[in-house]
């Protein structure tokens, strides 16, 4: 199946209709490529039997997610065979990841025995590099120190930095920590101080992507699913004209397009969680086994350097 | 002979009542609320049940995590916190002065409670 979506309503070329009708078939596994200003999608299976040309962008990576190593409750009896079922997902990819993002949540309980079993984990992942963020799972008992010295990657402060990949600028922020009675995810004045300073003197035709643990929009705050001052973040990035914002925490893939930003969330590795109101609380959700690997995936995202936006594709493990 | 009547049904009346007085079924005996028994927070479906408990000053409370994700309890004041409570955990604190003590869980701040200690 192929389908061109002609109508281009925006002077910037980008087909807010089609992008968005695009983005809700990404669930079923199609790939929306944007080449030369018209949106194409193709059938994940297509692309896997390398029915179509030319769709390898400049950059591909993979992004996983909440893989809560440690969780051994009714939910899920088997972490680590999920979690292994999503590397062999990644490493059966038409185009090998340059490298993975892993969104938080590594381990369940933030103990060294966990953060041992999702490293070792990890290394059967072909790609080259793995960049982390913490998940509030991770920093339960000591500020984050044990996972910024094995994750951190040269960090600053509570576990955040940047990196350029291919000319588009990569940001990893941390908003698990130090979190207000009542409040949501929290970025804090240091944090915020340090992201004005790091894209002050990038052009506005850098592509932007910025990769936190809990959403950085508002998905239901009722839960705690979202974070209180990322409008402020936001406010920095708002003149660039690509920004995409890949999250987890949720435990299901929800996106939003706002203007020039895209904002995604990761499937678990691990358990799924209810949508939003659906349920009492958003703790681990049980579905029947033969579904589980339904609810469970890993997301691609492909981008060509010139284009507006990045190509991002969800894939259950099932 | 009508006076006699009522004066001997008076007569058992009171001596009724007397009787009922101090017929106390044993046991029964009205005490302060015992400043040592413990209160018990259970953590529940990203909640604290009760949400808001009041106790006697001296009481211990025990919080225990029934959910399949780990909890803490904080108190907003830094007076008390606990590490994180894994399912089947507990945490106790003993509340020994008056006063309103607002808590939530650091991992999942939405969550808050209050202990008002009398």
């Amino acid at each position: 199946m192929s389908d061109y979506i002609k109508e281009n309503l925006n002077r910037d070329g980008i087909d807010r209709r089609g992008f968005l009708k695009c983005m809700a078939w990404a669930g079923t596994g199609a790939l929306c490529v944007l080449q030369g200003g018209v949106l194409k999608s193709f059938a994940l299976s297509d692309v896997m039997r390398q029915k179509v040309g030319n769709l390898k962008g400049d950059l591909s990576f993979v992004q996983i997610s909440d893989s809560h190593i440690g969780f051994d409750k009714a939910a899920n009896g088997d972490v680590l065979a999920t979690l292994r079922e999503a590397i062999a997902k990644v490493n059966a990819l038409p185009t090998a990841p340059s490298f993975v993002l892993h969104t938080g949540d590594l381990t369940h309980l933030s103990k060294p025995a966990e953060f041992d079993t999702l490293a070792e984990s990890l290394k059967s992942l072909k790609t080259d590099e793995i960049f982390y963020v913490p998940g509030e799972h991770d920093v339960l008992n000591d500020n984050g120190e044990m996972f910024r010295e094995r994750f951190g990657r040269n960090a600053m402060g509570d576990g955040w930095y940047s990196f350029d990949k291919n000319g588009a600028h990569f940001i990893g922020l941390v908003n698990v920590m130090n979190l207000k009675a009542g409040g949501l995810g929290n970025l804090g004045l240091d944090q915020l101080a340090w992201l004005q300073k790091d894209v002050a003197n990038l052009k506005s035709s850098t592509p932007i992507v910025v990769f936190a643990h809990i959403p950085l929009w508002s998905v239901y705050p009722q839960w705690g699913w979202g974070t209180d001052d990322s409008e402020q973040a936001l406010s920095y990035l708002k003149r660039f004209s690509s920004i995409t914002v890949l999250n987890g925490h949720i435990h299901q893939t929800m996106q939003k397009v706002e203007g020039n930003i895209t904002f995604h969330t990761a499937c678990s590795t691990a358990f799924p969680q209810p949508q939003p109101g659906q349920s009492d609380s958003p703790g681990p959700m049980k579905v029947p086994d033969d579904r589980l690997r339904q609810v469970l995936g890993i997301t691609d995202v492909n981008f060509v350097r010139g284009k507006h936006s990045l190509a991002i594709v969800d894939s259950t493990l099932a | 002979m009508q006076n006699k009547k009522w004066i001997l049904s008076a007569a058992v009346t009171v001596l009724f009542a007397v009787g009922v007085a101090v017929s106390v079924p044993p046991g029964f005996v009205v005490k302060a609320a015992d400043q040592s028994a413990p209160s018990a927070v259970k953590i529940d479906n990203f909640s604290f049940g009760p949400a808001n408990l009041t106790i006697a000053a001296g009481t211990t409370v025990t919080w225990t995590n029934n959910d399949d994700v780990p909890h803490t309890v904080v108190s907003d004041d830094k007076l008390f916190k606990s590490k994180a409570l894994d399912t089947d955990d507990k945490f106790s604190y003993t509340f020994t002065k008056p006063g309103t003590y607002n808590y939530f869980c650091s991992v999942h701040p939405k969550m808050t409670a209050q202990i008002v200690v009398q």
